[in-house]
C-alpha cells in the first residue's frame, strides 16, 4: 500500500542521493535490473517524469518507476525506441541507451506527462 | 456534509437556467447525485436526496442514468472496494421512482482494462433493471492493445475506434471516443476520421432535434493543466452549433461540473469509484482519499429526463451517501 505522501517524498530523495534500491512489493517489477545499485531511476509520482529531463553516458540503464495509485506507461514521443507496458503502482520498466540523442517521451495514457533522455 | 436539498434559480438574466448562484451551488454539490432533465435547451438539476423535486423531472418522454468511471480493479486507499460502490449504485438506480430507460457509461469501466475487471462490470450491471448499457471507452479501458478488447466486447455496430449514434424518442445520441491515438504534450483527442464522420452523421437532422453527446474525457477546457480537455473538441462542437438543444455528458474528473455556452450545455459525472481534487487544489489530479464515512458523498451517478415539446433536459447528480 502506499505509504504517507511526505513518507515517498523522504524515501525517493534517500533513493536518489544514497543509490538505494527501493525494495518492490506485492507487484513484480515489469523488469528487474542486473545491478544491485540502481543509478539512474526516474520517478513517477504526482502525474510527472522527476526528473523530467535526465542526462546519462551511453550504455546507461535507465529505470522508471511508477510510485502514483493510477497506471502509466512511457512511450517515445517519435519514433519507436520506448514503448514500455502499463506500469501499476510500483511496477518498473528499465531500457538501456547504447546510441548517444535525445530521446523524447511521454505517457500514453496521460499525454500531459513527459520527460526527456539525453544520452551523451 | 449538508447536502443541498434544491438548486433554484434566482436571477437568470441569461434565461439560459443556470445563473451564478446556480452555478455556484452546481459546484458545490460536486459529488452529490444528479438527475439531469432537459427543459427549454437547458439542464437543471434535481437532488435525488429530495423526492419532491424529482416531482419536477418526472414526467419526462426520456429518462436515463449516467454513470462514470467504475474503474473496476482499483484497490487503493482512496477507495478499497469499488465493486461495492458500483453495487450502491445500481441499487440506487433500481430505487429511482421513475425507471431509466438505459444507463450511459461513460468510460474507466475498468482500472486496468483487464478482463476479468471487463467482467465485474458486466456482471454487477445486470443488477440493474434497465438492461440496456451504451458505453463509450474511458483511457483506462484501452489500456496495452489501443482498445482492442474494448470493441470486441462494447463496439458491436460502432465505428472506428468505437463511436456511434442512435435515436430514443426523438433524440439523438453520440457517443464519441477521445481517448485514442493521444499525442505527447496534449489532451483528448478525436481525430479526424470521427469528426468527419461526425460531421455527416448530423448532417440530415433538423435543428429542432435536441442532441445528447457523450464522451469520457470532456469536451470543454475544464483544466488542461491535467489534461482535462479535448484538443479538437471545438470541431466537433462546431458542428453542433446550429441545433437548438445540446447536451454533453462526460466523465473522467470524478466531480460534477457544468457549463452553458450558447445552446450546449456541459456536465460532468461523478465517479462510483473514488473522487478527484478541484482543478488545481492538489499537486495532482490523482484519486483524493478522504475519510471513509465521507467517501460515498463524493460518488454518484446522473439522472436525465427529456421532455417532448419542451425542448429541453433536466439533469440531476446524486451522491451514493
Amino acid at each position: 500500500m502506499k505509504k504517507a505522501l511526505p513518507t515517498i517524498t523522504a524515501v525517493a530523495l534517500l533513493v536518489l542521493s544514497l543509490g538505494f534500491s527501493k525494495s518492490s512489493h506485492a507487484k513484480p517489477a515489469a523488469s528487474e535490473p542486473n545491478s544491485s545499485r540502481e543509478q539512474y531511476q526516474i520517478k513517477i509520482d504526482n502525474f510527472s517524469f522527476g526528473p523530467a529531463t535526465l542526462t546519462v553516458p551511453a550504455g546507461t540503464t535507465v529505470t522508471w518507476i511508477n510510485q502514483d495509485d493510477v497506471p502509466h506507461n512511457i512511450v517515445s514521443s517519435e519514433g519507436k525506441t520506448l514503448k514500455s507496458p502499463v506500469l501499476d503502482t510500483d511496477q518498473k520498466f528499465s531500457y538501456t541507451f547504447t546510441t548517444a540523442g535525445t530521446y523524447s517521451y511521454y505517457c500514453g495514457i496521460h499525454p500531459k506527462m513527459t520527460g526527456k533522455v539525453i544520452v551523451r | 456534509m449538508q447536502r443541498q436539498k434544491q438548486d433554484l434559480i434566482l436571477h437568470n438574466h441569461n434565461d439560459d437556467g443556470v445563473d451564478r448562484r446556480g452555478f455556484l451551488k452546481c459546484m458545490a454539490w460536486a459529488g452529490t447525485g444528479a438527475l439531469l432533465v432537459m427543459k427549454g435547451g437547458i439542464l437543471r438539476s434535481y437532488s435525488l436526496s429530495d423526492p419532491s423535486s424529482l416531482a419536477g423531472a418526472a414526467g419526462g418522454e426520456l429518462s436515463f442514468i449516467q454513470i462514470s468511471d467504475s474503474h473496476m480493479g482499483f484497490d487503493k486507499a482512496a477507495n478499497p472496494d469499488v465493486v461495492a460502490t458500483l453495487k450502491v449504485a445500481v441499487d440506487r438506480i433500481n430505487a429511482a421512482p421513475i425507471q431509466p430507460e438505459f444507463l450511459l457509461h461513460t468510460g474507466d469501466i475498468t482500472h486496468l482494462s483487464k478482463p476479468g475487471e471487463f467482467d465485474t462490470v458486466d456482471q454487477v450491471l445486470k443488477g440493474a433493471k434497465a438492461s440496456q448499457v451504451f458505453y463509450v471507452p474511458g483511457e483506462h479501458d484501452v489500456l496495452g492493445d489501443d482498445g482492442k478488447q474494448y470493441l470486441e466486447r462494447y463496439g458491436k455496430g460502432t465505428k472506428g475506434g468505437g463511436w456511434y449514434s442512435f435515436d430514443k424518442k426523438g433524440v439523438h445520441f453520440i457517443g464519441l471516443v477521445n481517448v485514442l491515438d493521444l499525442k505527447a504534450g496534449g489532451l483528448g483527442t478525436l481525430g479526424r476520421d470521427q469528426l468527419e464522420w461526425l460531421e455527416d452523421d448530423v448532417k440530415h437532422l433538423s435543428d429542432s432535434t435536441p442532441i445528447v453527446v457523450f464522451a469520457h474525457i470532456p469536451l470543454w477546457a475544464v483544466y488542461p493543466e491535467w489534461g482535462w480537455g479535448t484538443d479538437d473538441s471545438a470541431q466537433a462542437l462546431s458542428y453542433l452549433m446550429r441545433f437548438g438543444s445540446v447536451t454533453v455528458l462526460n466523465g473522467h474528473i470524478h466531480q460534477t461540473m457544468q457549463k452553458v455556452e450558447g445552446n450546449i450545455t456541459f456536465h460532468t459525472a461523478t465517479s462510483t469509484a473514488f473522487p478527484q481534487p478541484r482543478p488545481g487544489a492538489a499537486p495532482s489530479p490523482g484519486p483524493m482519499k478522504v475519510p471513509a464515512e465521507q467517501l460515498r458523498s463524493l460518488l454518484g451517478l446522473t439522472s436525465v429526463g427529456y421532455v417532448t415539446g419542451k425542448h429541453s433536459l433536466a439533469i440531476v447528480d446524486s451522491s451514493l451517501a
